[in-house]
């Protein structure tokens, strides 16, 4: 590590561009997830007013969908499976993969750490190039003649295997398949980083159990990232093999356009393992650092010590252990052994209990608080809000026989977009409004900040809640259109209604939007620790300088929850505060 | 017309945030003009009366989805273990919502109870043993009850008894429909693999094995009232999922191998339509086609037909293009008239034969396409 800081001659492309500091890095990621974003909601949009108004012709389709995708304005079946599966692919890894855990792991590690930077600048720097890169070409495979990827975000073959059975699987599928070998090589150039970085630059003091929440939460993510991404990297290796040069690892007796195909002795099922040991372990590494940001806010803006700091340790760890033996509950009918199903029943279950185990610790760390509502907390709030309404119904999906009537239904739409969508974005938002000041040094707008989250938070539900019903009554999801069976005739009003509450959420993200940008140059100048919190990131300097700290990089004397502690003046004693003379340490 | 009516919506959410914030911003008078973006005490109070306020929104908004849409979910089932899986799923779901009422109201009373003011002090309250113990034992009392109790009902559907009477059906899958296969008298399916369709022979039926002779094909599915159906699903291109929601039923379709479902039937179709809540549904539901429809005559379009209730298979594994219309009527019959419909239909060895009988007299026709397709064998040779 370096440590002449801020000496060195800046050029515009080694500063913005090229950088290795990892505070640029943060935003940058922070912008290139932003905008992606903003592709993954409005193909969203689209595919909902196809359900809300099947086979409807519309203006907007002909001038972002064109002829070839929607003749006459009304959305080609297959382009419809294309839009859900480039809309779930962009937002679980790029949004809030690269997004969340990129930005804010490479902005709060170091800065909360106390160290001058991540262990590799260089590789850093490379991590967040491989993911623009992978970024563009995923982008570019929406403009591909046949259609971009549209096996679902999941890719199961054969289907994502051959071009006959869906146009998507041709052109489409390799740029999928490209991107995300890259992203892969992306997010592991980050994981290890970010490893190493909290394990061996911690500044005097800083023990293991005097780290913020956040930062074990980015930890423990990038070590569940960097155990289960490289079999995904070899899941799509052998579909490029399957794809490309004729191998059967994933297919087997196929008669498909009139033909019998040579494929013999593979098994899609194998593909199915494969996938969800990342899909599954995914979904914490998407949550867990939103949850991190979180447990972080809420004691701030509470003024109150997290309760059972320990505790919530041992749940973040209990939770990644246990992440990674659960992913057969997506395959409980898949033709599985039926006993596979009971043992993966049962480790998933377990995860409820670290996970109830969190909740309760952040409801109690609200009680006899002195609750500062800023928009971040509102966000934060709201995540715990979303993650025990989505998180209770995984106790119907985590259990083989109920999963049976429920498996790829709308409620299984509404279970995951509560619990790690909507929870993870919530973590997104909160952690933008909390640390914007320490990214650009000025302050977002709070009135706008507050409605931003009062519309999405009603929305949220509005659009979500609904899914339960439509699901129990049947309506399998990734259907174009409901119109071929009367049944569904009377969850059309519903669907409309959906429809109705996701415009709306999603045109009010403008206003977010709006005050990000606006704020970045126009926002009011923010003071140095503008929530009154105790961690290091806010005894830096506003200015951004290489190093992070002018002169030495400060000692820390205790963890960093001492809000409202009793012999203090302030309600708040930053860790670098020395203990006083027969201070005691209470519980932790 | 959209683009216009799209601008509009634009507008006046652009005038509904200037509002929005101007209320935020009024709020602020009589404060001592701060001017930092920090919430002071305005602001917890009027966030945390919206907390509370919140919480009633998810209160109503539940009862009102309750009342609207709690009538959607699949009604009576239709199968032995079906009650078991509507048994459980209730337990969950009464647990489900008193945990969700509990801690929502926690959640968000705290929140609006303890909104930040001016020199109030938060009590340093870092940890309690006891009360981490409490909800670590809770939930795991709670949960082993559900997993015991899910585990046993999974096992009973899952796992059959080999000596019990059961009848074999093969569910056969592709883009984008469904067939089935009936064991016929000596109750065992012919072998078959993709690589033996031919003509008549869709689902690849091994012509030559003696078991296959008394198969049946057929397009829609019969079942027989209180008999063991043991399915055995193949599917010939991509992964398909047989989804047979009102049996409680559901296993997917998987290129080169065969699964395996099985539940007893317990209602006939005869019997469900004369279910009242069915009945309810089937009233409903053609009210609101007979609307679509005369709005369809209206543009001179054809009326849609009327609902009936029947059985379904649906497909639900993202399969292609066509996913969303891939179905099979399944009809479930007293044992007699099941009997009788099955009778009536040809055996396959009876049809394979049929099927290549008049090929000798049009020996042109059939020819032509044979060298077309003796080019496509060699093509894929080479490749």
């Amino acid at each position: 590590m370096s440590h002449e800081h801020g000496h060195h001659k800046e050029t515009f492309i080694t500063k913005y561009i090229f950088s290795i500091d990892h505070k640029m890095i943060a935003k940058q990621y922070l912008i290139t997830g932003l905008l992606m974003g903003i592709v993954g909601v409005v193909l969203s949009l689209f595919f909902r007013m196809q359900i809300a108004w099947p086979e409807e012709s519309f203006e907007i389709f002909k001038i972002f969908l064109g002829e070839n995708f929607a003749p006459g304005g009304v959305m080609r079946n297959d382009i419809y499976l294309a839009l859900v599966t480039i809309h779930g692919t962009i937002m679980v890894f790029f949004v809030l993969t690269a997004g969340l855990s990129g930005t804010f792991s490479n902005l709060l590690i170091p800065l909360q750490i106390g160290a001058r930077d991540m262990a590799s600048g260089f590789m850093n720097m490379l991590s967040y190039w491989l993911f623009f890169i992978s970024s563009i070409i995923m982008l570019c495979s929406l403009f591909v003649e046949s259609g971009p990827a549209s096996a679902g975000w999941t890719i199961y073959p054969p289907l994502s295997a051959l071009p006959q059975a869906i146009p998507g699987s041709g052109l489409g599928m390799t740029l999928w398949l490209v991107s995300m070998a890259i992203f892969i090589a992306s997010s592991l150039m980050g994981s290890l980083n970010y490893i190493v970085t909290v394990i061996n630059l911690r500044t005097k003091g800083m023990s293991m159990t005097r780290l913020p929440l956040t930062i074990w939460a980015f930890f423990v993510t990038a070590i569940i990232g960097v155990v289960s991404f490289p079999v995904l990297f070899s899941a799509a290796l052998l579909l490029i093999f399957d794809r490309s040069f004729g191998t059967s690892f994933f297919l087997s007796d196929i008669f498909i356009s009139g033909e019998v195909l040579h494929y013999q002795g593979g098994s899609p099922v194998l593909f199915e393992h494969l996938f969800w040991f990342l899909g599954h372990p995914e979904v914490y590494i998407v949550l867990l650092p939103a949850l991190g940001i979180t447990s972080e806010i809420i004691a701030t803006n509470s003024r109150k010590p997290i309760f059972g700091y320990r505790a919530m340790i041992a749940s973040i760890i209990a939770i990644a252990f246990l992440s990674t033996i659960v992913w057969g509950h997506h395959m409980f009918i898949s033709g599985m052994n039926p006993f596979l199903g009971s043992v993966f029943t049962f480790t998933t279950l377990l995860i409820a209990i670290p996970s109830a185990v969190k909740a309760f610790n952040y409801i109690t760390t609200l009680w006899k608080g002195n609750l500062q509502l800023n928009p971040a907390m509102l966000f934060s709030i709201g995540l715990v809000s979303t993650f025990i309404t989505g998180g209770l119904t995984g106790i119907i999906l985590g259990d083989s026989t109920l999963d049976i009537n429920v498996h790829d239904t709308y409620f299984v739409i509404a279970h995951f977009h509560l619990v790690m969508g909507i929870s993870a974005l919530y973590g997104f938002f909160a952690g933008v409004y909390h640390w914007f000041p320490r990214m650009f040094g000025r302050m977002m707008n709070k009135n706008l900040g507050y409605v931003h989250f009062w519309v999405t938070a009603v929305c949220a539900y509005g659009v979500f809640f609904p899914m339960h019903f439509i699901g129990m009554a049947g309506l399998p999801r990734r259907y174009y259109s409901n119109t071929a069976f009367p049944l569904f005739d009377e969850l059309a009003n519903v669907n409309v209604l959906i429809t109705m509450f996701a415009i709306v959420g999603a045109a009010f993200q403008i206003v977010f939007f709006w005050n990000f940008f606006y704020s970045i140059f126009k926002g009011k100048k923010a003071p140095m620790n503008p929530w009154k919190s105790n961690t290091l990131e806010w005894t830096a300097p506003v200015e951004h300088i290489h190093g992070n700290w002018p002169g030495e990089i400060p000692e820390v004397h205790r963890w960093p929850y001492d809000y409202s502690k009793p012999g203090h003046d302030d309600d708040f004693v930053p860790q670098t505060v020395p203990m006083q003379e027969g201070e005691e340490q209470l519980h932790h | 017309m959209t683009s216009l009516l799209v601008f509009f919506v634009l507008v006046l959410i652009g005038i509904a945030v200037w509002q929005l914030t101007k209320i935020f911003d009024l709020t602020q008078v009589g404060e001592a003009k701060d001017n930092s973006e920090v919430a002071n005490d305005r602001d917890n109070s009027v966030n945390g009366y919206l907390m509370f306020g919140f919480l009633g929104f998810i209160y109503i908004f539940t009862i009102y989805s309750l009342w609207a849409w709690g009538e959607f979910v699949l009604g009576k089932p239709a199968s032995e273990h079906g009650s078991e899986v509507d048994n459980l799923m209730n337990i969950s779901l009464v647990l489900i919502f008193f945990v969700q009422t509990i801690t929502q109201f926690l959640l968000h009373y705290y929140a609006f109870k303890y909104k930040g003011k001016e020199g109030q002090k938060a009590l340093y309250f870092a940890d309690n043993n006891k009360l981490e113990a409490i909800w670590t034992i809770i939930p795991v009392i709670v949960l082993a009850v559900l997993i015991l109790y899910g585990l046993y009902t999974w096992n009973q559907i899952m796992y059959y008894d080999e000596d019990e009477d059961v009848m074999y059906v093969e569910i056969y899958a592709k883009q984008f429909g469904w067939e089935a296969r009936y064991a016929g008298e000596d109750n065992t399916l012919g072998k078959a693999n993709v690589r033996y369709i031919e003509g008549i022979n869709t689902l690849g039926v091994d012509v030559e094995d003696p078991n296959a002779q008394d198969d049946k094909v057929v397009q829609e599915l019969h079942l027989p009232k209180g008999k063991k159906v043991v399915f055995k699903i193949r599917s010939q291109d991509v992964l398909h999922s047989a989804y047979m929601p009102h049996f409680r039923a559901q296993m997917n379709a998987v290129p080169g191998m065969v699964t395996q479902f099985a539940f007893v039937p317990t209602v006939t179709t005869a019997e469900m339509r004369q279910n009242e809540a069915i009945i309810a549904k089937v009233n409903k539901i053609n009210k609101i086609r007979a609307k679509k429809s005369a709005d369809l005559v209206a543009k001179g379009e054809a009326a849609l037909d009327p609902y009936t209730f029947d059985y379904l298979l649906l497909c639900n594994k993202i399969c292609g293009a066509s996913h969303y219309n891939m179905q099979m009527k399944i009809v479930v019959d007293t044992p007699e008239d099941f009997k009788k419909w099955l009778a009536e239909k040809p055996t396959f060895g009876a049809a394979w034969k049929e099927s290549i009988a008049p090929k000798v007299e049009e020996v042109k026709v059939e020819s032509k396409e044979a060298v077309v397709d003796t080019t496509k064998v060699i093509a894929q040779v080479i490749k």
